[in-house]
């Protein structure tokens, strides 16, 4: 049988296999975190706890502080030491984080008592899920109890779990998938309660048989179904994954809820079921250190505020030839100028590489390639050539805020031309001359 | 450890503008090889001069001229030269394919702001100024090995004369005619190359030479003086053309409907030429006339967003 897939997408290099076998690690516990208010899309936690004070593990020290937004917890128990700037690994910039020093062991401040979902209710469970900080740990960060609260008119009638993992390189969510099924499932369910849906597909792409294996066994009797897709990058991109399971297409400029889907990533049920059943808050997650500069690439369970350095200093080490440090994979992740740098939420992966010298720009050859493999059926070269000429107008109507980012047109381009990058910028100039939307 | 910050991706395929040319340039190899070996050492200076000429002139224009200081050569001012050779007559002097060279290089190309901003075909832009200049020489042919004056497959089904050359020998590459255009057999054998490194889709050549066919089909079925639709794909420069020069991605369209409605509109001028022009053959004026064609075909066959209900206005 033909797997399902999508329109367009490339195949770069896998490279799973540095990490794919290398069982999860619980990092021991750091000296010091560092966590950023920016720990999620939208707007800045607000701090509720000063230099100085003492927190317990899983103790609130940022409040949510709007619709989009989310709580902050201690990822220690220890002092807050101080309120300050340090690099965030999104932003690209300075930014304010909480810096906290570990006096000991681990003492927990749970949201609850252990439980199972099945004695909560939907709106508990939302809650629940709202209280322990949990946003989307796929990389986009978006608060995971928005997405479970859609508007009225919105039927909402499936739940996707992201299993996809089409990023080269990373192997996080396949080794929780391997390693931590049943946690997965449980988190699974509690989410489908949560929205009142019967069905739920967990897409995984067709490289990890095994996952498929191991997560079909854990699912038996749930009613979850387990569905392989082919291998194709960007196969995790939220509107190409449901378009692959369901043929449902998202509309432009919508949202999967707009036909009635929910999509969370396999780190995200996880997160729930933690949070809903053991009552942990989002402190941790896991984090696949790896790529050709890494001595021992492996799979963490860190702490959110861990600075890099500290995780590729548990990988073996880093190669003294390594020219780039990205915080998630090499197709959309971002390279950081140092490795003091602590991970977010978001943060899936350290990918180092070796290599490349900036490469040697051509002149656009018209070859359509970009056209070929543009997943949102776009045409990167005309938008490029619109929005450089700063017709941005004309660059929107043709479907640059469509764009996904997924940068396969800039790593099939052979004049290549940083498309993805320009569209970027493209469309940042074009939301603040629209009167300044963020994101 | 020295680090650097570059924008995502952080991997890029292995592809470059220069091992596509490279590809083209290999692809064309075969059909070059044949050329010297059935017309001798002639053919070889015209080959060397035009694409050695043509790759020196591009960069002159673009390191001196443009004031580019760290262009490197890109291969694509030889792939034009090559071109221009392979349609040459073996009649025509170095001199002569130098000033095809000029035009192709420095009108067709550089004056349209170079590599990938010209509308119309470098090579073929040159081969017709060369046609319309030097006429006695560009439509003399010779015939392989003995070197003899003798009408191409295309000119004996116009005028009507002397003998009917077999599909096998046109096929094969043993017919008068331009440099590279008689052997279809290697010339396909290039495009495999080109389709095995996916450097190319089909559909032009495929639309082209169908349409092409189809037409002879229907006028041969009408009156056979019209040629056979074997006698139309082997006899001319449609293979050379419709492989080749059809498929220059920087003067054709950049969809998969794109190319088709291309392929498709070549073949109808093709074969209008060969049935009612005054040349007997219709493949360069065919192709130079789709190009203009091209940014209309380019609008009309945008690709449909994902999840856009109605057609982008």
């Amino acid at each position: 049988m033909k797997l399902p897939t999508f329109r367009g997408g490339v195949h770069p290099p896998e490279r799973k296999e540095l990490a794919k076998d290398v069982a999860l690690r619980i990092l021991p516990l750091p000296e010091k975190v560092y966590v950023f208010l920016a720990n999620h899309a939208g707007v800045p936690a607000k701090p509720v706890v000063g230099p100085g004070e003492r927190v317990k593990t899983g103790q609130l020290i940022a409040q949510s502080n709007g619709f989009i937004s989310a709580n902050l917890h201690s990822p220690l128990t220890g002092e807050v030491k101080e309120i300050g700037k340090y690099y965030h690994p999104t932003l690209s910039k300075p930014d304010d984080a909480i810096v906290i020093e570990r006096t000991s062991e681990d003492d927990w401040e749970l949201l609850g008592p252990e439980t199972s979902f099945e004695k909560l209710s939907p709106g508990e469970i939302t809650e629940r899920i709202k209280q322990a900080g949990i946003v989307g740990l796929g990389g986009a960060m978006f608060p995971t109890s928005v997405k479970l609260s859609p508007p009225k008119d919105k039927k909402i009638d499936l739940l996707v779990i992201n299993g996809a993992e089409c990023e080269p390189y990373l192997t996080i969510d396949y080794r929780y998938m391997l390693e931590r099924a049943n946690g997965v499932v449980r988190g699974t369910l509690a989410i489908m309660k949560a929205l009142g849906v019967q069905r739920a597909v967990i897409g995984i792409e067709d490289n990890k048989p095994q996952a498929v294996a191991k997560m079909s066994e854990a699912v038996k009797g749930t009613g979850i179904e387990v569905r392989k897709l082919i291998t194709k990058y960007p196969q995790g991109a939220e509107k190409q994954l449901i378009f692959a399971l369901e043929k449902r297409v998202v509309p432009s400029g919508g949202l999967p809820l707009d036909v009635g889907v929910v999509v969370d990533n396999v780190g995200t049920a996880y997160a729930v079921y933690e949070a809903v059943e053991k009552g942990r808050s989002l402190v941790e997650r896991g984090i696949t250190v790896t790529g050709e500069g890494v001595k021992s690439p492996a799979n963490f369970v860190a702490r959110i505020g861990t600075m890099a350095q500290e995780l590729i200093a548990f990988a073996g080490g880093s190669d003294e030839e390594t020219s780039k440090v990205i915080f998630g994979g090499p197709m959309m992740g971002m390279t950081v100028p140092k490795i003091d740098v602590p991970v977010v939420k978001g943060t899936s992966g350290i990918t180092l590489m070796k290599d490349t010298l900036p490469e040697e720009e051509f002149p656009c050859i018209r070859c359509g390639n970009c056209t070929f493999v543009c997943p949102m059926g776009l045409q990167p070269f005309l938008l490029n050539l619109y929005g450089s000429a700063r017709q941005y107008d004309i660059a929107v109507e043709n479907g640059l805020m469509d764009c996904i980012e997924c940068g396969s047109c800039s790593y099939i381009c052979p004049a290549r031309i940083e498309l993805v990058k320009n569209f970027k910028l493209h469309k940042k100039i074009y939301r603040s001359l629209k009167g300044g939307a963020k994101k | 450890m020295k680090l650097t910050m570059t924008a995502a991706p952080h991997l890029r395929s292995g592809n470059s503008v220069r091992s596509i040319m490279l590809d083209v340039l290999i692809a064309l190899t075969p059909a070059a090889i044949w050329a010297v070996v059935t017309f001798g050492i002639k053919a070889l200076v015209l080959i060397l001069v035009c694409t050695a000429g043509a790759e020196a002139l591009d960069f002159f224009i673009i390191r001196f001229l443009r004031n580019k200081k760290s262009f490197r050569p890109d291969l694509s001012g030889s792939v034009t030269g090559l071109l221009l050779a392979l349609n040459l007559s073996l009649a025509v002097e170095w001199w002569q394919a130098l000033i095809g060279v000029f035009v192709s290089i420095a009108i067709a190309k550089a004056v349209f702001g170079g590599l990938g901003k010209n509308f119309f075909n470098p090579a073929l832009v040159g081969r017709v100024f060369l046609l319309i200049s030097f006429p006695v020489q560009m439509t003399s042919w010779f015939s392989p090995f003995d070197l003899q004056t003798s009408a191409t497959p295309m000119a004996i089904l116009k005028e009507g004369s002397s003998r009917i050359f077999s599909l096998q020998e046109m096929f094969l590459g043993t017919i008068p005619g331009s440099l590279g255009e008689i052997s279809a057999l290697l010339l396909l054998l290039g495009f495999g190359w080109l389709l095995l490194r996916r450097r190319v889709s089909p559909v032009i050549p495929v639309a082209y030479i169908g349409t092409v066919a189809l037409m002879a089909a229907i006028f041969n079925g009408v009156n056979p003086a019209f040629g056979s639709p074997l006698y139309h794909i082997l006899g001319g420069g449609l293979m050379l053309g419709a492989l080749f020069m059809a498929t220059d991605m920087v003067t054709s369209p950049m969809s998969i409907k794109g190319h088709l409605i291309f392929g498709v509109g070549c073949g109808v001028i093709t074969m209008v030429i060969r049935f009612f022009g005054g040349y007997p053959e219709g493949v360069s004026f065919a192709i130079l006339v789709m190009n203009a064609f091209v940014p209309l075909i380019d609008m009309v066959s945008k690709p449909k967003i994902f999840g856009k209900v109605k057609s982008n206005a």
